[in-house]
């Protein structure tokens, strides 16, 4: 709060409205951020949050209202005249390119080139866009490696790029859009540091999030969005987790899973040694062993990137093991196909709900007998039968609350949460013994969230076996009765839910737990 | 068979620089094609149009550097075509570049029919009127330097053209934004970059290069246009560009292997060796066969060459 200078408003927004046809995503919503400020945008996925960065950003005209930046008035038609008036934003997918060094991703745009005289010759001039790139990295703290490929340097770094392509820009005002979703607890703290210096030297900072925590920890400001509409904007000091998260929501929500005593059953699923490839023909799965109990619910937390999809995948028939073992109910399913695996009673709520979940283009009916549309009464001799598809579906739909009720619906128009549904309702029905949930609930907002993690719960307290793959720490703590750490393709160490804790879990993730045992040795 | 002498190996190499280079100029339009994003089979398509062109406006004109460079425009134009459908109109880019492989020869086909009298095959350019050698008479006839390094003017061209793209691409404002429309568009256009303009410039000078490689096949190795001449050296180009990797280096060598395969199989002929001349045709084709299957699926190339960019309007 030492930072900010509260005589001058670098961003004024006022009577913001954005409509897509009929649907409004922001309603007349006013913001006021001062120099040097952190200023977060609060709200649930879909709210409108990004949308209006959008709108700031000049990817998109608002439909009514206005913007001043720095007291004057102006319209921001395109990202070029946002670049212009100082404003820089990092997306949440990083727009950077991996092929490209550092230091060719931050110049991309702006490049400079070697003049001789007044003559431009259009030749790149590396060594002074080096020279560049690493003062300002120095001015601001941001560490990158400049001649490092991108996608060879870690998540954090890559997001430490996107800060400095943006400062490389001259930017005062740096939107940052979810900027921790890919992070683990130690990067953030490093961003919230980050941040901190930022504002010190005169920037002002605003950052989309929907994590409290983050908010209390970093911002001075919240502004909360719900639906499209500006809730309020407190400041963060004197409010709590709750407060927010009730202004956010419309509603109270509690955070605790209510669960009941794990009963623990025999071994369900036994994961022994195994490896697996990545596109690459590289190993990224490294001697995997893991053992799924009956009755529990078994998290396992690691960053993006280190096996998971692959592990996953192997799992579930999609990719080659190359060796090791995978014991389901006592039979070795590795290297069968993914209809086997599921009939031996493994299921699996994928990663990409869009990709491996649904057929966008089917109806609801259809996605929901995807697994068993060759069996009676969904089909016979090989003719479907329509009206059992469909009395089966308008089921599934109320039970699941799915939104809209209409079984005729393309998948492809529900939303993010109802989708969710859809796949839930279909694996459940089939009664597994072994439920896969991959990061069941990203994208979600908090009521689909809860809705999800019900059912999980459910499976675990009918004994079944749930794995939980996420890279959300909040939920792995929140769920699970063991938790497994996995780092660069192999699980660290598995702790018990009681002696776990977020910094922990977080010292694991980052390959502290590896780098002891080297020293060690 | 005798022994394989000095003046032999000299006459096998200099074939194979002939034949490398029309090769070479329709792989580098695939390289500047491809690095932006663009799939281009079309190179066959492109390629005939410049021939054709080429070795008309040089029997017309009495030019052969004239007829070059016409021929490159040429393939400039069914390029502009294929980037319209492409980039403006993200169409699918292998549908849009068979469309162009139809086009190219149907159209060289019907103006040839027109300015000559219904042939088939354009006039054959007077010997002065071809592609000048600029190393003529500077060795003794038949010598091993003479046979290696006296070619055709355009043979010279392709390896400063080889350099020329390779310098443009790695060294230059333009190239850096090239590569990064291919392998990024989006991040390109959150930087403020045209990516249409940047495709549009990358495709339509991938054609000029391909009609240059087809001229410099019609007024250089040949002195005339026929229906058979490019048959296929389009789609050996471009198996040579992803041999290469996409890069201008890479693609000069795997080019010079196809060109060598073409000189053992013109110095084969020659000797007294019974090998079916049908057989040895397809030497050069067999041997794209083979290189296709086992380094396509390995070889990757840029991240988004052949997915159309489209900006999204929500």
């Amino acid at each position: 709060m030492k930072n900010v200078d509260f005589q001058t408003k670098v961003i004024e927004m006022k009577g913001i409205t954005k409509k897509f046809g009929d649907f409004v995503a922001n309603d007349s919503i006013d913001l006021t951020v001062h120099k040097g400020e952190i200023h977060a945008l609060l709200g649930e996925n879909g709210a409108g949050k990004t949308t209006l960065m959008n709108v700031l950003y000049g990817l998109y005209l608002p439909t009514e209202g206005n913007i001043s930046i720095n007291g004057e008035r102006i319209e921001i038609k395109n990202p070029n005249i946002a670049i212009e008036k100082g404003i820089g934003m990092v997306h949440q997918h990083f727009m950077l390119i991996d092929k490209f060094t550092v230091v060719e991703n931050i110049i991309l745009g702006m490049e400079t080139t070697i003049k001789k005289g007044s003559f431009d010759t259009k030749c790149i001039d590396i060594e002074s866009a080096t020279r560049e790139v690493e003062e300002l990295s120095k001015k601001y703290g941001l560490h990158v490696d400049s001649n490092a490929k991108i996608h060879d340097i870690s998540v954090g770094m890559q997001q430490r790029v996107e800060i400095l392509k943006a400062l490389y820009r001259g930017a005062d005002i740096l939107i940052l859009d979810e900027p921790t979703a890919v992070l683990t607890p130690q990067e953030v703290e490093e961003l919230i540091q980050i941040m901190g210096s930022l504002t010190e030297q005169g920037k002002t900072i605003i950052i989309i999030t929907h994590k409290l925590k983050e908010i209390k920890q970093a911002a001075d400001y919240c502004t909360i969005i719900r639906r499209g509409k500006r809730i309020d904007t407190v400041k963060v000091n004197d409010v709590t987790e709750e407060d927010l998260a009730e202004m956010m929501v419309g509603r109270q929500v509690s955070f605790a899973v209510d669960k009941k005593e794990m009963n623990r059953g025999e071994v369900v699923l036994d994961i022994d040694n195994i490896v697996v490839k990545d596109n690459r023909k590289l190993n990224a799965v490294k001697g995997l062993s893991l053992q799924l109990h009956k009755g529990e619910i078994l998290g396992i937390a690691g960053v993006d990137g280190n096996g998971q999809s692959e592990f996953l995948e192997g799992l579930t028939g999609l990719r080659p093991i190359e060796s090791g073992k995978i014991i389901l109910n006592g039979e070795n399913i590795a290297n069968t196909t993914p209809r086997n695996i599921m009939e031996k009673g493994m299921c699996n709520i994928p990663e990409d709900r869009q990709k491996r979940g649904l057929i966008l283009d089917f109806s609801i009916a259809e996605n929901m007998i995807l697994e068993n549309y060759d069996k009676e009464p969904f089909s016979k001799s090989g003719r479907l039968n329509h009206e059992n598809i469909e009395e089966h579906a308008k089921k599934l739909i109320e039970k699941f609350d799915v939104r809209p009720r209409n079984e005729k619906q393309a998948a492809g128009s529900l939303s993010g949460g109802n989708q969710q549904k859809v796949i839930i309702s279909r694996e459940i029905t089939n009664d597994p013994d072994v439920l896969i949930a991959a990061q069941p609930t990203r994208g979600l907002d908090v009521g689909a969230i809860e809705f999800v993690h019900k059912y999980l719960v459910e499976q675990r307290d009918n004994e079944k076996a749930v794995l939980l793959v996420s890279f959300e720490l909040d939920e792995i703590l929140n769920l699970s009765d063991r938790i497994a750490v996995i780092y660069n393709g192999k699980i660290v160490d598995i702790l018990d839910r009681k002696d776990a804790d977020e910094k922990k879990l977080g010292y694991l993730m980052a390959g502290g737990g590896v780098d002891d045992e080297k020293k060690q040795a | 068979m005798e022994r394989l002498s000095l003046n032999d190996l000299g006459l096998i190499i200099g074939i194979s620089l002939m034949y490398a280079a029309p090769l070479m100029y329709t792989a580098l339009g695939g390289v500047m094609s491809e690095n932006s994003g663009v799939v281009n089979i079309g190179l066959e398509g492109m390629m005939t149009i410049g021939a054709f062109v080429g070795t008309t406006v040089a029997y017309f004109s009495g030019s052969p550097w004239l007829g070059f460079l016409m021929g490159g425009l040429a393939g400039g134009v069914l390029a502009l075509l294929h980037a319209i459908a492409c980039v403006s109109f993200a169409a699918d880019q292998v549908v849009s570049g068979i469309a162009i492989n139809f086009l190219g020869p149907g159209l060289a086909l019907f103006l040839s029919r027109v300015f000559f009298d219904g042939a088939t095959m354009t006039a054959p350019i007077p010997l002065q009127n071809k592609i000048p050698r600029p190393m003529n008479n500077l060795f003794t006839k038949g010598s091993f330097l003479d046979l290696v390094l006296n070619q055709y003017a355009t043979v010279y061209l392709a390896f400063l053209l080889v350099f020329i793209v390779w310098f443009l691409l790695y060294k230059t404002k333009i190239g850096l934004r090239i590569r990064a429309v291919g392998e990024h568009p989006k991040a390109a256009d959150t930087l403020g970059i045209n990516v249409f303009r940047v495709k549009y410039l990358a495709v339509i000078l991938s054609g000029v290069f391909a009609g240059l490689g087809g001229a410099s096949m019609s007024i250089a190795v040949v002195s005339n246009f026929r229906a058979t001449l490019i048959s296929g050296q389009g789609f050996i180009a471009l198996a040579a560009m992803i041999f290469g990797k996409w890069t201008p280096q890479g693609s000069m060598w795997a080019c010079l292997l196809f060109g060598a395969a073409q000189g053992i199989v013109v110095y084969l002929g020659g000797t007294d060796i019974k090998v079916s001349s049908q057989i040895l045709e397809m030497i050069p084709y067999v041997l794209t066969l083979i290189i296709l299957m086992s380094f396509v699926g390995k070889a990757t190339g840029p991240a988004a060459n052949g997915v159309p960019y489209e900006k999204n309007e929500a």
